[in-house]
């Protein structure tokens, strides 16, 4: 524990570490908690996205928020949990622990820049799409040199990305949902980018949750 | 030394000075950095206040063109967002129409049937109207805005709003523009009203949308006073074209002539409609803003060791807004106007730029030493971080400026106000914040010099809070003894988090702020923007009653600003505009004036309904609601934010019904509806509604009461009229409430000093009757711990050397107060000396017994100057030189040989002291001397007692020559001695009549204690005034009690023998050697090696119930099982030696060489809370109950609430307390505590906890 956490501990924190005794607990502990904030995340973003109509609130306006199908949050948050478990799990397998800026507040910055770079992609006028690609692309490199630095977390988001780009293309060539406007080689070239700014930023939370379920473990490998 | 280290260099020696200056200059610089904000947030004040209400643009009619897209250099006042053409002309038709003269055969439904019927006329009228100039034929059908199909979401109003066609919006809707329908209609408030939504409704409705005119302004209502119908006819139309409109125009006035019409018809209102954010966008915004908060919760929560963490994180927070206000404002002030959405990107502009600068800086500058001044510590923090600030800023800079070179305007605006803001945050960071933190800094400093002062620190606290009445005045000069609570700086409360919060939250009422505020800038927006036209609602409150009346005739009429009106009414649009010859003067239709006029006016009731035309009907979509033609827009897909409408003047049209015509529309069921019965049922709708509010609003009120109620019951565990004892504690002003508000009674506890050694106490021993204590220089006493009398004093027989003669004097039994008269005792007053010792040839005067509380706080300087010079012999006084001392000393000696009684306990075990070397030195500094060689029995004064014991009325004192001696402890001499070991006696045990010494060489030596009894056990010769059974078996003083060595264990530890603990049978080591060894106290018997520890054993705990606790150098605490020797829990608590442990049932209570008290759990070995005490204090714990634990500070001791962590009272012991730390306290049975105080004793009752235990 900290200097400052063994400072202020309060009593409170003593019956939680007891509830949370097995390590079996925690992974899902953890695998809901990133479940949730992927199809909160999903669901949000996905709002952006829709383009407005009107001014006056429509009198489906609940709707619009589940205006895609029903699948994409779930799937989202599917992928987003295991993308935040794998991460900390690579970390451990490499043998090299992540230790740039593991903070709460650089993980929030990290989140708002992710919400930041959808919002770009959606409102943001750009001249044609190679220029809104490249900028993304950008972005989405500024964010993992910015919130990661490693190579394992680059390495793991390029891949997931890309597999993620190559399944919405199978869907999309099983006619399962279009895209508006296809625009290089009949995908979205922004999309791979997104992915990748979205794995680094679930990756992100992923190891920050792993920490603090670490601090529990140490703690009471203290105590044993 | 590269070009990057010589930068690095600079940057660093530039930061130090500008640490310097900041911290020896704060007040200019702050007030300097304010008016810089301030200077730059100017520009901002030209800047419209967000807001969503519509802006409008008059322009006159005569001359209107279609402006062009592309702005036109400088047309005036025109606003930036008059370009191009409108989305739609809005040509209102408003027509006023009254059956006149009212008979009183007709039936309230006549008021709108006949009136509403004649809109099919008009709109027939509208639609065929056709002008043909010659250019071409131009219809409605060409010019109005032709709409499609409205949105899916709208089923239901598909009968009612057009689609496919010319939007033209009238009451006609309702019956699908068919006079047939109409007319079959048999209720038509019935059609009017099923369109309305249930409930309440804020926005436009669909009924003001048909009729154009608010709902009680219409006048279809059964109880309508006036009898007027008012309703619009509202064309949209899509292009202009001033020729048709004004054809048309004449065309309807000429059709129904309006009389008393002097509407001005020359100007045009442009609606500029804002941005509207709907919850689609709304929900990402919040999700963002979410997002910032717990950016900023998470960053400020790392600022730490600071005075105030919360004046901090403000002026963090403050640093980053006014540095993005400051980008705005220097911006604009360069020309650039921003576009963007403000509150969408602000979020990204606070994470871009971020606060970890700030914390950067306050870490680095709290980690510099504590003892450096203030301004060096600013400016070394300063200078460490200076690099990596610099590094951060110039990467961030790059990164921004590669995003300028996107080319996309929207993110090269983002990235504009970012450097701007990255910069002027920088500017803030480096003089706004740097300056606060050496404030706070210097603040800290100034709270740890008030605390190193305690006699401010005594005194009550002057603190006036807001809930705190003081219903006496202050106490004027509080005793040095006074126990007060200490400031609320100085304590360390461990209060639960939520309460802590929800005290914050009291204390700074900022909730209540936070909504004054807030209530101040809505009020503030409202009346800005406002959105429901209240200003043109007073307006026409004001024309209304206007002295002058005909406010609406003619002249100007009397806006309050609700437009921009071009000067002077203009000429006459009328005649200018007309292409059909229009009457100037339109004559009325004679039968309707002959008619007004012949109508005999009834009882009250206008038989004539008055049609009159005033100013507020001149531009009468001002009273609908601001939202109404964006909704109307909005059902057919079209928006209208960021764009604008152009609503063209209004065409008045006067109708006038006869009864007749009235009679002959009439549906058949219309006369079903009865008339009003009376004139008071009119308001009945109003105040049905007023009561529905209010019966809304109680509910509203009883349920916040509700939850408030549960929210109490959540946030307020202690339950404080429940629990008695716990109510009567608080009521005492035992528990700290003075924070928040409750002012605790000053307690009348004082500690009791027993006074009477001369050098700072070592060893305290305690069997709950009789205490023990053993100073520096080998002096032992006995003390009552129920009247903290001084029983006896060992060295009877002591050297002492006399200041006044500087000679080494033989003091024969100086404080030797008989036990066996406790009258002279219990006084205290009177020296009790001379009574009995007449048998002594020096009877003494001194007074031993602790004198009353008064007196205290004088040093006690007795014991060095010796003031009973009558107790010398004569020549004492003479000042002789030194060099006569010795044998002034054989003088004394001689005749106190002479006239020493025999004592009759004395004779076997005690010889005279000059069978060892007549006088012997001793130091008052008590360093050890050598032993010099002695007899038998001879109590050694030269070598120190290391440990003492205590039990019945025998003192175990284990010396640092080995010898083990026992004391009786009412008379004061001893009974026997041991010397079979060599090694000095570190730690001594004494339970039942075992004695167990360790030594300094590991080895523990098992002593029994033999009592031969002459007279038989348990006899206990105490005086007879205290004759309280001690708890031990006593051994009179007739007994013969031999001590012997039973068992020596050679090796017990290699290294010395730090801790010696026994409880239960069991005797408990602790040594440097890292093991804990337990033995059995019959048999000597080692049960156990306990390993575990890293490091030596500093602290044993062992008690009845077999709990096992140490602490070692490493800082780790082991619960140990006694009955099987394995390890219960293994905690890491301190960082250094754990100096002390307590055990309760519950909990184990540990202090570290880190001045912190951490509690753990004791069964799960989980640390429940820790305590921060203050540097230099803290070795010491007591428990007192199960509740209460107890430590010694500076001069001081505290007492705790242990199930809160709670700083209960904390007790000065004496005046002044610097540097003297209470290192041993020892918990007495009668819930007093004794602790060492440099020489003195302190004995400290506790009242709240005697309650309790009885």
């Amino acid at each position: 524990m900290s200097r400052s956490g063994s400072g202020q501990t309060d009593p409170s924190r003593g019956p939680y570490i007891a509830v949370i005794t097995n390590r079996s607990t925690t992974l899902v502990i953890r695998g809901f908690m990133l479940f949730s904030i992927g199809v909160f995340l999903a669901l949000v973003l996905n709002l952006l996205q829709v383009q407005r109509n009107v001014t006056l609130f429509p009198p489906d306006v609940i709707s619009s928020i589940f205006s895609s199908a029903w699948w994409v949050p779930p799937c989202c948050g599917t992928a987003s949990a295991i993308i935040g478990l794998l991460y900390p799990c690579i970390d451990c397998r490499l043998g090299e622990p992540h230790k740039f800026k593991r903070e709460w507040s650089s993980v929030m910055r990290c989140v708002a820049v992710f919400v930041g770079i959808n919002h770009a992609s959606a409102k943001v006028d750009f001249a044609n799409n190679v220029q809104l690609s490249l900028t993304l692309a950008a972005l989405s490199i500024g964010l993992w040199w910015t919130f990661d630095r490693s190579r394992s977390g680059f390495g793991l988001g390029v891949v997931i990305a890309l597999l993620a780009t190559l399944s919405t293309q199978l869907l999309v060539y099983n006619g399962v949902f279009q895209y508006t406007s296809p625009d290089f080689l009949y995908i979205r070239s922004w999309l791979p980018c997104i992915f990748f700014a979205g794995v680094i930023t679930m990756g992100n939370i992923g190891r920050q949750l792993a920490l603090y379920e670490c601090k529990l473990m140490s703690e009471k490998t203290h105590q044993d | 030394m590269t070009v990057r280290e010589r930068l690095r260099e600079k940057i660093s020696a530039a930061f130090y000075r500008h640490g310097l200056l900041c911290a020896s200059y704060p007040v200019p610089i702050i007030l300097f950095t304010s008016a810089s904000i301030l200077a730059c947030c100017y520009p901002l004040l030209r800047l419209p206040l967000p807001g969503t209400g519509p802006v409008e643009f008059t322009t006159r009619v005569r001359d209107y063109t279609v402006p062009s897209h592309e702005p036109q250099g400088d047309l005036g006042e025109q606003p930036d967002w008059y370009r191009g053409p409108p989305v739609a002309y809005i040509q209102p038709v408003l027509v006023k129409a009254a059956v006149s003269p009212w008979d009183s055969t007709l039936v309230p439904v006549d008021v709108f049937r006949s009136p509403l019927g004649r809109v099919f006329s008009l709109l027939e009228e509208i639609r065929n109207h056709v002008h043909d100039d010659g250019s071409g034929i131009r219809s409605l059908e060409a010019l109005c805005l032709q709409v499609t199909d409205l949105l899916p979401g709208l089923r239901r109003m598909q009968r009612v709003l057009p689609e496919h066609g010319c939007l033209l919006v009238s009451p006609g809707n309702y019956w699908q523009n068919q006079r047939e329908l109409f007319d079959s209609d048999p209720d038509l408030l019935k059609t009017v009203h099923q369109h309305e939504p249930k409930g309440l409704h804020t926005s436009a409705t669909l009924r003001d949308l048909l009729f154009g005119v608010p709902v009680k302004h219409t006048g279809v209502s059964l109880y309508s006073r006036k009898r007027v119908v008012t309703y619009t006819i509202t064309m949209v139309l899509g292009s202009y074209d001033a020729r048709f409109l004004s054809s048309l125009r004449a065309r309807l006035r000429q059709l129904h002539p309006s009389v008393n019409c002097s509407l001005r018809e020359d100007h045009m209102v442009h609606v500029h409609f804002k941005e509207e954010i709907g919850m689609a966008e709304l929900i990402p915004l919040v999700t963002t803003y979410i997002i910032l908060f717990a950016y900023i919760y998470f960053s400020t929560r790392k600022i730490d060791m600071v005075k105030s963490k919360w004046g901090l994180a403000l002026a963090a927070v403050v640093t980053v807004l006014s540095s993005l206000l400051m980008s705005v404002g220097l911006c604009t002030l360069f020309g650039l106007t921003p576009t963007l959405n403000g509150g969408e990107i602000f979020p990204y502009l606070v994470v871009v730029i971020g606060l970890e600068n700030v914390l950067v800086l306050t870490k680095s500058v709290v980690s510099t030493p504590v003892d450096l001044e203030v301004k060096l510590r600013i400016a070394q923090g300063l200078s460490n971080e200076s690099w990596s600030i610099m590094k951060n800023m110039a990467t961030e800079l790059c990164i921004i400026l590669i995003g300028y070179f996107t080319l996309v305007p929207a993110i090269q605006e983002f990235c504009l106000f970012a450097v701007v803001g990255l910069v002027s945050d920088f500017f803030l960071q480096m003089f706004f914040f740097t300056t606060v933190l050496s404030i706070d800094i210097r603040r800290m400093e100034l709270a740890d010099l008030n605390r190193r002062l305690p006699a401010e620190a005594g005194m009550p606290l002057p603190k006036p809070g807001p809930l705190r009445p003081r219903e006496a005045p202050p106490p004027p000069r509080p005793s040095p003894h006074t126990i007060t609570l200490q400031t609320p700086a100085f304590r360390n409360l461990r209060l639960p988090k939520r309460l802590r919060v929800v005290y914050f939250l009291a204390r700074t009422r900022l909730a209540q702020r936070f909504i004054m505020v807030g209530t101040v800038i809505w009020i503030g927006i409202l009346a800005y923007t406002d959105p429901a036209g209240l200003r043109t609602y007073l307006a026409a409150q004001v024309s209304e009653q206007s002295p002058l009346g005909d406010g609406g005739a003619g002249g100007l009429p009397p806006h309050l600003g609700v437009a921009p009106v071009f000067p002077g009414p203009g000429g006459d649009p009328v005649g200018t505009l007309s292409v059909l010859p229009a009457p100037a003067e339109p004559t009325p239709l004679p039968e309707n004036q002959s008619q007004g006029h012949h109508g005999a006016p009834g009882e009250g009731v206008p038989l004539v309904p008055q049609i009159s035309w005033g100013a507020e009907d001149e531009e009468g979509w001002r009273r609908l609601s601001f939202r109404h033609w964006p909704s109307l827009f909005s059902y057919y897909n079209i928006t209208l934010a960021k764009r604008y409408i152009s609503i063209l003047p209004v065409i008045p049209i006067t109708l006038h019904l006869s009864p007749r015509e009235a009679i002959e529309t009439r549906h058949p069921q219309d006369t079903r509806h009865p008339p009003p019965p009376s004139l008071k049922t009119n308001d009945l709708p109003a105040d049905l509604t007023l009561y529905k509010v209010a019966a809304l609003g109680l509910a509203a009120g009883v349920l916040l009461v509700l939850l408030l109620f549960c929210l109490y019951r959540v946030l307020c565990s202690r339950n404080y009229g429940q629990n008695g004892v716990a109510h009567g504690r608080r009521r005492r002003g035992d528990l700290p409430c003075d924070d928040y508000g409750y002012s605790p009674p000053i307690s009348e506890i004082s500690p009791l000093l027993l006074c009477g050694h001369s050098m700072d106490i070592e060893c305290l021993a305690s069997d709950g009757m009789l205490l023990a204590s053993c100073c520096l220089a080998g002096q032992i006493r006995v003390w009552d711990t129920q009247t903290g009398d001084c029983l006896t004093v060992i060295p009877k027989h002591g050297l002492r050397r006399s200041s006044s003669s500087g000679c080494w004097e033989q003091r024969d039994g100086w404080d030797a107060v008989g036990v066996a008269e406790p009258e002279n005792l219990g006084g205290g007053t009177e020296p009790g000396g001379g009574v009995f010792d007449e048998g002594e040839g020096y009877p003494l005067r001194r007074r031993t017994t602790p004198r009353p509380a008064l007196f205290e706080n004088q040093p006690d300087l007795t014991p060095l100057i010796d003031t009973n010079f009558d107790s010398q012999p004569p020549s004492h006084l003479l000042l002789t030189p030194p060099r006569d001392g010795f044998d002034f000393g054989g003088l004394v000696e001689k005749a106190y040989l002479e006239h020493e009684p025999p004592s009759p306990g004395l004779t076997a075990s005690y010889p005279s002291p000059l069978s060892g070397p007549p006088p012997q030195r001793r130091r008052s500094l008590g360093y050890i001397q050598p032993p010099a060689p002695q007899g038998q029995e001879t109590p050694d004064w030269e070598s120190a007692v290391w440990a003492m014991e205590l039990r019945g009325n025998l003192i175990a004192a284990g010396r640092s020559n080995g010898k083990l001696e026992l004391w009786d402890a009412v008379e004061g001499s001893l009974r026997c001695s041991n010397e079979d070991g060599v090694s000095g006696i570190t730690a001594l045990a004494f339970l039942n009549n075992r004695i167990v010494a360790a030594r300094l060489d590991g080895s523990l030596d098992f002593f029994t204690v033999d009592i031969n009894k002459p007279l038989g056990l348990l006899q206990y010769r105490g005086p007879p005034g205290r004759s309280n059974m001690p708890p031990s078996p006593c051994y009179s003083s007739e007994d013969v009690i031999s001590c012997q060595l039973t068992r020596s264990v050679q090796c017990a530890h290699q290294k010395p023998i730090t801790v010696l603990r026994a409880a239960a049978g069991r005797v408990v080591t602790g040594s440097q050697d890292h093991t804990v060894r337990v033995y059995r106290l019959e048999d000597s018997c080692c049960l156990f090696t306990l390993q575990g520890h890293s490091g030596g054993i500093t602290a044993i705990y062992i008690d009845q119930t077999m709990v096992l606790a140490s602490g070692g150098q490493d800082g780790a605490i082991c619960l140990w099982d006694v009955l099987t020797g394995s390890r219960v829990s293994h905690v890491y608590g301190h960082r250094g030696d754990v100096t002390s442990l307590v055990c309760t049932t519950s909990c184990v209570i540990s202090s570290g060489l880190d001045d912190l008290i951490c509690i753990w759990d004791r069964s799960t070995g989980i640390k429940l809370y820790s305590i921060q005490q203050e540097v230099g204090c803290g070795a010491s714990l007591g428990v007192i109950s199960e509740s209460l634990l107890v430590t010694g500070g500076q001069g001081c001791v505290s007492f705790w609430d242990l199930n809160f962590g709670d700083l209960l009272q904390t007790v000065y012991l004496g005046q002044s307390s610097d540097g003297q730390g209470v290192r041993q306290l020892v918990v007495l049975n009668n819930a007093a505590i004794v602790c060492d105080f440099g020489s003195e004793l302190s004995l400290v009752y506790v009242p709240s906890v005697l309650e309790k235990l009885d």
